[in-house]
């Protein structure tokens, strides 16, 4: 009965574009970090850096605003691709995929 | 407005600011009759637990007898937040029956999800006002986001497609961080619904006052149009009939919303306290709701629709069997859930956003289903109709919930107020503007006041807003924000001729002097707005914000203004098909100023004439037009000064107005004037200049005559004054009683009086007004 | 002629699209989950918010079952058109060089700007007056064009910059007020501004009527050939 993707937008329009599923008890649990490339501009970042003194802190620099992508994948060796072709616009965006931990077995499905 | 007709039993209740009303027919408080089972056990007696819900012992007494028993969990949940203010109107519903709602033109009325108008060429137009105070003030991005997106629903509930949104927002002064805060991200969270699901926000309006520092205003407004055969109502039917839940899954949000939120006072601490249960609003699924929605009703698939705004499923569950005369069984164990460990009282009563319910025949059921996963929405059956005349919560095969609709919807007492004018000053005396004191002086040079005026917050340009919101969507807009005093919205894309014309205003200020003049003037302001477009006006929705309703001054600004909208849509010839109300507006600090905000829709026959407020061409004429009698007293210069508020507003001829208005509306519909522009906010020389700067082109002005005050006639307020220019023939027309009094042309605004010291005069570069105009709102969103 | 629009869930500006393109041919919907074009001599990538502009706006959309038809279309040399969300979706599909990050200003701007037309020798200018400004709307959160500088000199010097904003109507900080580009092959074209909110005098102005108009001039010609 439920037609559907929940509000994330779900897995997106494809059905095919990879592999899909939840991760199985041999999963993993990984994190994606996504962060505008060294050199280009970040409204976001500079907004809240020119906040922050505002509140009292100072000496606070570099900031940036990027996004974290959490997700459970059977076959963690495909995520370079993932990112590549997904999660990251290459051109505007580093990535970096953080260590993994196993799933836990007791996760539902 | 009152959701249902006027059938409930009116207790008596003596004293409306009487912590215990009375129950009806003098009934005891008794402890509940043995006879009758509860479902469920009741849950473990926690004495008073009805209170923390916001129920009266008299309520809860009453809640007992029509069940014959104690309420279990489930049962008080939705009694506690079906007989609040929010959904039961109890304070204000014997008011509201006082208004007029007939009209030719009305298709519908108060109690259905919107009002809906007649505008030919088989069309009709929905709107209605909602507020989303409270949870603005605790979370101002969401709240907002959600509010726009709770009002699109109730549109579309009825069939009708989102064309429009305005919306009217009041703030503390701009010179709180919490106020410039609440501003910038109230903004962004409609814009942020509004533009994302492809509905234009074409108009609204904002003002700063120190009584809205803790009790920020939220109203959105949304206009839909549907083809008139496409209307439904939501009122179920069909025994055995299906109950489709569409859209989001139903989470933890809002949960104690309802009741809690909308229907106490905010108090220190409130906003961390209350964070948790902020509604998160996403209007990718709306709009796949919407479409998905209005594909269904094109397709003649449901029998009955209703959205899940306050008290969710329960509200919309309830409305649709109370309006169908029917019974409705509720499997809360078939509601796709977000978090897997609900109670079924926190299903029936979430506020998660994007949800619809609806009624389908059991034949018509696998299409519904197919055509929702076309569109990626989530279609569950989670219930069907009865006959039984009760609203039952089923989880699985258990019965959880059992109780009459009727008890439910209609049996909330309703409460007379207690009003009782005030003896004593209600609102502090207004700061005066330290940054412009010596422009603002009485004795400044009125050139130098005009331009203070002019960077004021309430009145400097909105563009710093307005640029946030989509304005253009949809291809109907001809009339875009600061172009014209409506907004214009051409009926092409549906294949009609004409144009519809919105506005959305209140002035608290001037109605916090004189609730029964102010609010007078609030419906003329706003139908001012549409004459100037050339539009007619064809039914009103409105949205009255107030303090508590139980303590007797507000009850008594509350009657006034319910009295003085009562006048003024009858004096001109308008219904009103449909509103809302956001009670206990008010903190420690006192009340907010009473807020009646109006939404008026228009019509314009044709859409080529549509009225602008910028002067158009060199060499027009100008002329007021109007039986203008401007004061300073209650102005925004007043309030600048720092001068506490009158006692009462002036007199206005209601009918003379109305008549001066009608001159104004015709003489645009027939294309005799090139502008029109009604006087508010800073009065005459105000509006002088923002007709200028609406047409990057000046004017040269003599004021005719012996004038008494002269700074008054320049900066005084109230009702009924226009300034207008077009061709001097069509301005010396006898039906327009206009007065000419300059002419359109140079880059200078040049004022003079003609009996009057010349230091009285003005002459600004259009640049120099331009300067004044911006920036202000541009410094305060930062 | 008939154009395409594709509607993804989320687009916004698909009817005015379908309007606008209505007014120099015909105008049909292209559902983003069918793989098949219709037969239309052009397609139009209309604005909007597709799946939300959730992930990174035009991401996901790049990826829809009808984008591989209009990939394939493009390679073939067939005219795309791609408005503000389709602009972005272009160039995550790298039909179009480049990418479109968050405004300067970081908010949402709704704006009339005035554009300069660079080029008007392409398949979507050749029906815009050389030298006359264009008058047409922006309404965008994220429309900065950006590319390395080599790119953008690359781009410049092939002459793929068809519109840049005029001086002081560069809404969102873009890298040299560009406004719109087309690839090498110069059939697939991408701009930030509405032009389909620029075909009605009674909405604004009607100078992106000259785009749509120049696609017809184009497309007509091939189907006459």
């Amino acid at each position: 009965m439920s037609a559907s993707a929940g509000p994330s937008g779900g897995a997106g329009p494809s059905g095919g574009a990879g592999p899909s599923g939840g991760a199985g008890p041999s999963g993993v649990r990984a994190r994606v970090l996504v962060r505008p490339k060294e050199g280009i501009l970040d409204p976001q970042g500079q907004a809240v850096e020119r906040a922050l003194p505002a509140l009292g802190f100072t000496g606070v620099s570099g900031v940036r605003v990027g996004r974290l992508i959490e997700l459970e994948i059977a076959d963690p060796a495909v995520l370079p691709e993932i990112c590549e072709r997904l999660l990251a616009n290459p051109l505007i965006e580093d990535y970096e995929i953080e260590p993994a931990n196993p799933v836990a077995p007791t996760q539902p499905a | 407005m009152p959701s249902s007709p006027p059938e409930a039993p009116v207790p008596p209740a003596p004293s409306g600011q009487a912590p215990v009303p009375p129950a009806p027919s003098g009934q005891a408080p008794t402890p509940p009759a043995p006879s009758g089972e509860a479902p469920t056990p009741p849950a473990p007696a926690i004495a008073f637990r009805h209170r923390a819900l916001g129920l009266t012992d008299a309520e809860h007494a009453l809640i007992v007898e029509k069940l014959g028993r104690e309420p279990n969990e489930v049962e008080l949940a939705m009694f506690s937040l079906m007989w609040s203010e929010h959904c039961a109107y109890k304070h204000s519903k014997l008011l509201l029956r006082t208004l007029p709602t007939e009209g030719e033109r009305v298709v519908m009325g108060p109690g259905e999800n919107a009002g809906a108008v007649d505008v030919g060429d088989g069309l009709v137009v929905a709107f209605k006002v909602e507020s989303h105070n409270h949870p603005s003030a605790v979370e101002p991005f969401q709240g907002a986001a959600t509010g726009v997106g709770g009002i699109l629903r109730d549109v579309f509930a009825i069939g009708a497609r989102p064309i429009a949104v305005l919306d009217s927002l009041r703030f503390g002064e701009p010179e709180s961080a919490r106020s410039r805060y609440l501003l910038e991200q109230a903004v962004a969270g409609i814009g942020h619904y509004g533009n994302s699901i492809g509905v234009p926000t074409v108009g609204g309006e904002i003002y700063f006052e120190a009584p809205y520092e803790r009790n920020c205003l939220v109203n959105a407004m949304c206009l839909g149009i549907a083809p008139r055969e496409r209307l439904i109502r939501s009122a179920a039917s069909g025994p055995g009939n299906v109950l489709v839940l569409l859209g989001a899954a139903t989470g933890r949000d809002g949960i104690g919303g309802a009741s809690v939120l909308a229907s106490a006072q905010l108090d220190e601490g409130d906003q961390a306290a209350k964070r948790p249960s902020v509604q998160i609003g996403d209007p990718f699924e709306e709009k796949k709701l919407l479409e998905c929605c209005l594909e269904l009703l094109d397709a003649e698939l449901l029998v009955a629709l209703q959205d899940l705004g306050a008290a969710g499923l329960t509200s919309s569950a309830a409305e649709m069997a109370s309006k169908g005369g029917l019974g409705i069984d509720v499997d809360v164990a078939r509601v796709p859930l977000r978090e897997a460990d609900m109670e079924p009282f926190e299903i029936m009563v979430s506020e998660s956003q994007e949800r619809m319910l609806c009624v389908v025949a059991p034949k018509r059921l696998p299409d519904v289903l197919a055509r929702c996963a076309r569109w990626d929405v989530r279609a569950s059956a989670i219930g069907e109709i009865t006959d039984c005349g009760r609203l039952r919560v089923l989880q699985a095969d258990k019965v959880v919930g059992d109780v009459p609709v009727v008890a439910l919807v209609d049996e909330c007492p309703l409460y007379e107020l207690a009003p009782e004018r005030p003896t004593e000053r209600l609102y502090p005396v207004p700061r005066q503007a330290a940054s412009m004191d010596s422009a603002l002086a009485p004795d400044a040079a009125p050139r130098d006041t005009l331009l203070a005026l002019l960077a004021a917050p309430n009145i400097a340009s909105r563009r710093a807003v307005f640029e946030q919101y989509d304005s253009i969507v949809q291809s109907r807009t001809i009339r875009r924000p600061a172009i014209a005093d409506a907004a214009v919205l051409q009926l092409a894309p549906d294949g009609g001729s004409g144009a519809l014309a919105v506005a959305i205003d209140c002035n608290g200020r001037r109605v916090a002097c004189d609730p029964y003049r102010g609010t007078i003037e609030t419906v003329l302001e706003c139908a001012a707005n549409l004459a100037c477009v050339g539009a007619e006006p064809l039914g009103l929705t409105n949205c009255l914000n107030f303090g508590n309703p139980e303590k007797p001054h507000i009850a008594w600004q509350l009657t006034e203004s319910v009295r003085g909208l009562g006048d003024a849509c009858r004096a001109l010839g308008i219904a009103v098909v449909g509103g809302n109300v956001s009670l206990y507006n008010e903190a420690d600090e006192g009340p907010i100023y009473p807020t009646p905000v109006v939404g008026l829709v228009g019509l314009l026959p044709d859409r080529l004439r549509a009225g602008g407020l910028g002067f158009a061409q060199a060499g027009d004429a100008i002329a007021l037009v109007g039986p203008f009698a401007p004061r300073l007293a209650g102005s925004e210069l007043a309030k600048l000064r720092g001068e506490p508020l009158p006692d009462e507003l002036g007199h206005a001829d209601v009918e003379a107005i109305a008549r001066v208005q009608r001159s104004v509306g015709d003489a645009m519909r027939r294309g005799s004037l090139s502008s029109a522009h009604d006087i508010a906010e800073g009065g005459f020389a105000v509006a002088l200049a923002e007709c200028c700067l609406a047409g990057g082109i000046g004017a040269s002005v003599r004021i005719p005559g012996r004038v008494e005050d002269p700074i008054a006639s320049l900066f005084g307020e109230g009702p009924g004054g226009f300034i207008v220019s077009g061709p001097i023939e069509a301005l010396r027309a006898r039906e327009l009683g206009a007065v000419v009094i300059g002419t359109v042309g140079s880059t200078r605004l040049e004022l003079t009086f003609e009996r009057a010291e010349t230091s009285l005069e003005c002459n600004l570069e259009i640049a120099e007004l331009a300067a004044a105009h911006t920036g202000t709102l541009e410094a305060i969103l930062g | 002629m008939r154009l395409g629009v594709v509607r993804f869930p989320g687009s916004c500006d698909d009817g005015d699209a379908l309007r606008a393109a209505a007014i120099v041919g015909d105008a049909e919907v292209l559902w983003h989950g069918d793989r098949d074009l219709r037969g239309v001599d052009g397609v139009i990538v209309p604005g909007g918010f597709s799946y939300g502009d959730y992930l990174r706006v035009g991401a996901i959309a790049r990826f829809a079952p009808i984008m591989g038809e209009v990939e394939r279309f493009a390679r073939d040399g067939g005219l795309v058109l791609g408005i503000c969300n389709g602009f972005q979706v272009l160039c995550e599909a790298g039909l179009l060089p480049g990418a479109l990050l968050p405004n300067e200003g970081l908010r949402f701007v709704c704006r009339q700007v005035e554009l300069d037309v660079v080029e008007t020798s392409t398949a979507f200018t050749c029906d815009c007056p050389a030298g006359e400004r264009l008058s047409i709307p922006v309404k965008h959160t994220t429309g900065r064009y950006f590319a390395p500088e080599a790119q953008l000199d690359e781009l410049e010097a092939r002459g793929g910059v068809l519109l840049r904003y005029a001086p002081g109507h560069n809404p969102n900080g873009a890298a040299r007020s560009i406004a719109g580009v087309c690839n090498e092959a110069g059939n697939v074209f991408g701009l930030m501004p509405h032009p389909e909110h620029a075909v009605d005098p009674l909405t604004g102005s009607t100078d992106g009527l000259c785009l749509f108009a120049s696609m017809r001039k184009v497309a007509g010609a091939v189907l006459a050939a």
